[in-house]
């Protein structure tokens, strides 16, 4: 917390990532004067020109790690930030870039770019936490923004963010949705999936995609079990797993496992 | 004059009436087909009921299936329960503003009109005095309870068919509605003379039915609404199993079963949440980034949570094992102790609507059948 009388600044870094999370912050439009009177957003690039030296109160972190030069900065990021708060799965896992971590990332630069020669980059994306402490890891892809805010608050409050780490289910529920893998047949990530979103999917009549990664007492094994009698083959298992969280154990041995 | 344990007749047709006259005085809840299922929500008229409609319920499996008649009540139980409105999922408690006077205490909104449910199935009403027991009848009321339950008007419906998953005979808890309602409807012939009987249960009941089309059943509308019901006892998809289950739980908290079932379980809560007689709640402080306000809310929670157990130092029941064993312990045994009845009313839900399946019933039973050697 702050000394009285002073706003805590406020820093929002970007690593490897889509820009996404921290737009979710510009996206908070009703709160965005509330965010400005609390904090003194001293490095936001995304929203703001100015630059203030640190140190910084809090360090918002977005992105994951791929290259030499990030893994360099993010150590010097940590420093000078009192507390450092990563947010969404780039940053807590390694986003969707981890999937280069099971393939050769050579092969993807000589698709995508004309010069391969020009790129420097790690053979991994990783998360934030595998490089330096991290206070506090906000799932999702992208955040969601209610939650960043309650992550906000609760930093200015210095008490704990309510953000439970039990499954969508809970939350499907509390909406009152139907559950699309028992009424519908649809496959659904949600029971083995941190719980955030507020399960948008299963109210769109869609199987949770498991963007906000492992619950916290994920069992893989009972789920896979009913989704291949529900009639999802190996190959759609392992794709299921391999995405924004495929470098978050247990997705990662999943997808792994069943030949992703 | 219609008076409290009368019975009449009534067309597919006066439903609509009862409805509207309801709708003066009630925010009027009861069937309707959302998400391809039967969902409790505000009905405006007879055509919002699911005419023609049933479901097909196993392990894990709903299914809403088209019937070859017009019953307007030719399901079982659906996903939520009456639990959905007297015991919200999500509460607010209170607001609080500080200002140069101190601080001040906003309740939260009361219910504009009263609830009035139609459709409550025999194991349903048993629930909602269940939850009466836990919520009003201890030694702190729960206002907000309270508040939604006061004055609910109750019309129920007692079962023609059973489903997969009900095993209501063998809790003792239906499928004919006892007590405890305004009106009582069982109904009748759905493929050819369709028509309902009333059972009123209550002096306001009995004045919303002398407002309706109607006439008193005669012995044969009586001895058909009995057969309907005999029907559905005899259609039980499940049983529990005709022991002491209590005693049975009690002796054997180290049962090999307790991993097995560990082994399926995704811990995921859902069980809980669909529940009608689970009433576990968190409170979590709201989102205030001004510094002069705060608030409460309170959200359901669930004892398959790591949350749920956490005490100084961490979780106490950390494994899937010991989730599961206290979900179904305190449901089956020390609810007994706790509340003088079964936490369960075998209404099934907990078995469909798990996504894998897992089955109380059958639980217990194996747990039994192993002392039986
Ligand atoms: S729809 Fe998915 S998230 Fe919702 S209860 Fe069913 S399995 Fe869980
Ligand atoms: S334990 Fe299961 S069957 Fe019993 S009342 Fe609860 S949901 Fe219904
Ligand atoms: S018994 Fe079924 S619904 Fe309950 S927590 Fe386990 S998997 Fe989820």
């Amino acid at each position: 917390m702050a000394e009285t009388g002073t706003r805590p600044k406020l820093a929002v870094w970007k690593f490897a990532s889509c820009d996404g999370c921290q737009l979710s912050l510009l996206d908070c439009e009703d709160e965005l004067l509330a965010v400005a009177g609390a904090v003194e957003i001293a490095y936001f690039l995304e929203a703001t020109r100015a630059e203030v030296a640190g140190p910084y109160d809090l360090s918002l972190v977005e992105g994951s790690i791929t290259t030499a030069h990030d893994a360099a900065r993010i150590k010097a990021i940590r420093q000078a930030s009192k507390r450092l708060i990563t947010i969404g799965a780039c940053a807590t896992a390694g986003g969707i870039q981890a999937l280069r971590n099971f393939a050769d990332v050579r092969d993807f630069i000589s698709i995508v770019y004309a010069r391969p020669d020009y790129i420097e980059t790690l053979a991994t994306s990783t998360a934030i936490a595998e490089h330096v402490k991290v206070d506090f890891e906000l799932r999702g892809c992208p955040v969601n923004k209610h939650q960043l805010l309650e992550v906000l608050a609760a930093f200015l409050r210095g008490r704990q963010p309510a953000t439970p780490g039990h499954s969508v289910c809970v939350e499907c529920k509390q909406r009152g949705n139907v559950c699309v893998m028992v009424a519908h047949g649809t496959p659904c990530l949600g029971p083995v999936t941190h719980a955030g979103c507020g399960a948008i999917c299963p109210a769109y009549d869609r199987g949770c995609y498991g963007c906000f990664g492992p619950m916290e007492s994920p069992n893989m094994a009972a789920l896979n079990h009913w989704l291949a009698r529900l009639g999802v083959d190996q190959p759609t298992i392992a794709r299921l797993y391999g995405t924004f969280n495929v470098n978050a154990e247990p997705f990662r041995a999943e997808s792994q496992r069943h030949g992703g | 004059m219609v008076t409290s344990g009368d019975a009449y007749v009534i067309l597919p047709a006066a439903l609509d009436g009862l409805i509207q006259a309801l709708r003066a005085d009630y925010r009027v809840l009861g069937p309707t087909v959302q998400a391809s299922a039967i969902v409790y929500d505000e009905l405006t008229g007879l055509a919002d009921l699911p005419r023609g409609w049933t479901d097909e319920q196993a392990g894990g499996h709903y299914r809403l299936r088209r019937r070859d008649d017009g019953a307007l009540f030719g399901y079982v139980v659906g996903p939520q329960s009456w639990k959905q409105f007297l015991h919200q999922p999500v509460q607010p408690l209170w607001r609080a503003r500080q200002s140069e006077d101190g601080v001040t205490f906003e309740p939260p909104p009361t219910p504009a009109r009263p609830l009035a449910f139609i459709g409550v199935r025999a194991c349903e009403r048993r629930a909602i005095a269940i939850q009466d027991r836990v919520l009003l009848e201890g030694s702190f009321a729960d206002a907000h309870y309270a508040a939604r339950r006061a004055e609910a008007f109750i019309v129920a419906v007692n079962c023609g068919q059973a489903g997969g998953t009900c095993f209501c005979v063998s809790m003792g808890t239906g499928p004919k509605v006892e007590d405890g309602f305004d009106l009582a409807l069982t109904e009748l012939d759905p493929a050819g003379e369709h028509r309902l009987l009333v059972e009123v249960g209550s002096e306001r009941g009995g004045r919303l039915m002398a407002g309706l089309p109607q006439r008193p059943a005669t012995a044969a509308d009586r001895d058909a609404a009995e057969a309907a019901v005999a029907r559905a006892a005899s259609q039980m998809g499940r049983a529990m199993p005709a022991v002491d289950v209590p005693a049975v739980l009690a002796r054997n908290l180290e049962h090999p079963r307790w991993a097995e079932v560990a082994e399926r379980c995704l811990t995921c809560g859902n069980c809980t949440m669909v529940c009608p007689t689970c009433f576990c709640t968190t409170v979590e402080e709201d989102l205030d980034l001004a510094p002069d306000q705060a608030g409460r809310t309170r959200k359901w929670a669930s004892c398959f949570t790591l949350d749920f157990s956490y005490i100084h130092g961490g979780s106490v029941r950390q494994s899937g094992r010991s989730r599961y064993r206290q979900w179904l312990t305190h449901k089956l045994a020390t609810w007994h102790d706790q509340f003088g009845s079964s936490g369960c009313v075998g209404c099934g839900r907990c078995i469909a609507w798990c996504p894998v399946g897992i089955d109380l019933t059958e639980e217990v039973q194996a747990i039994a059948a192993s002392e039986q050697g």
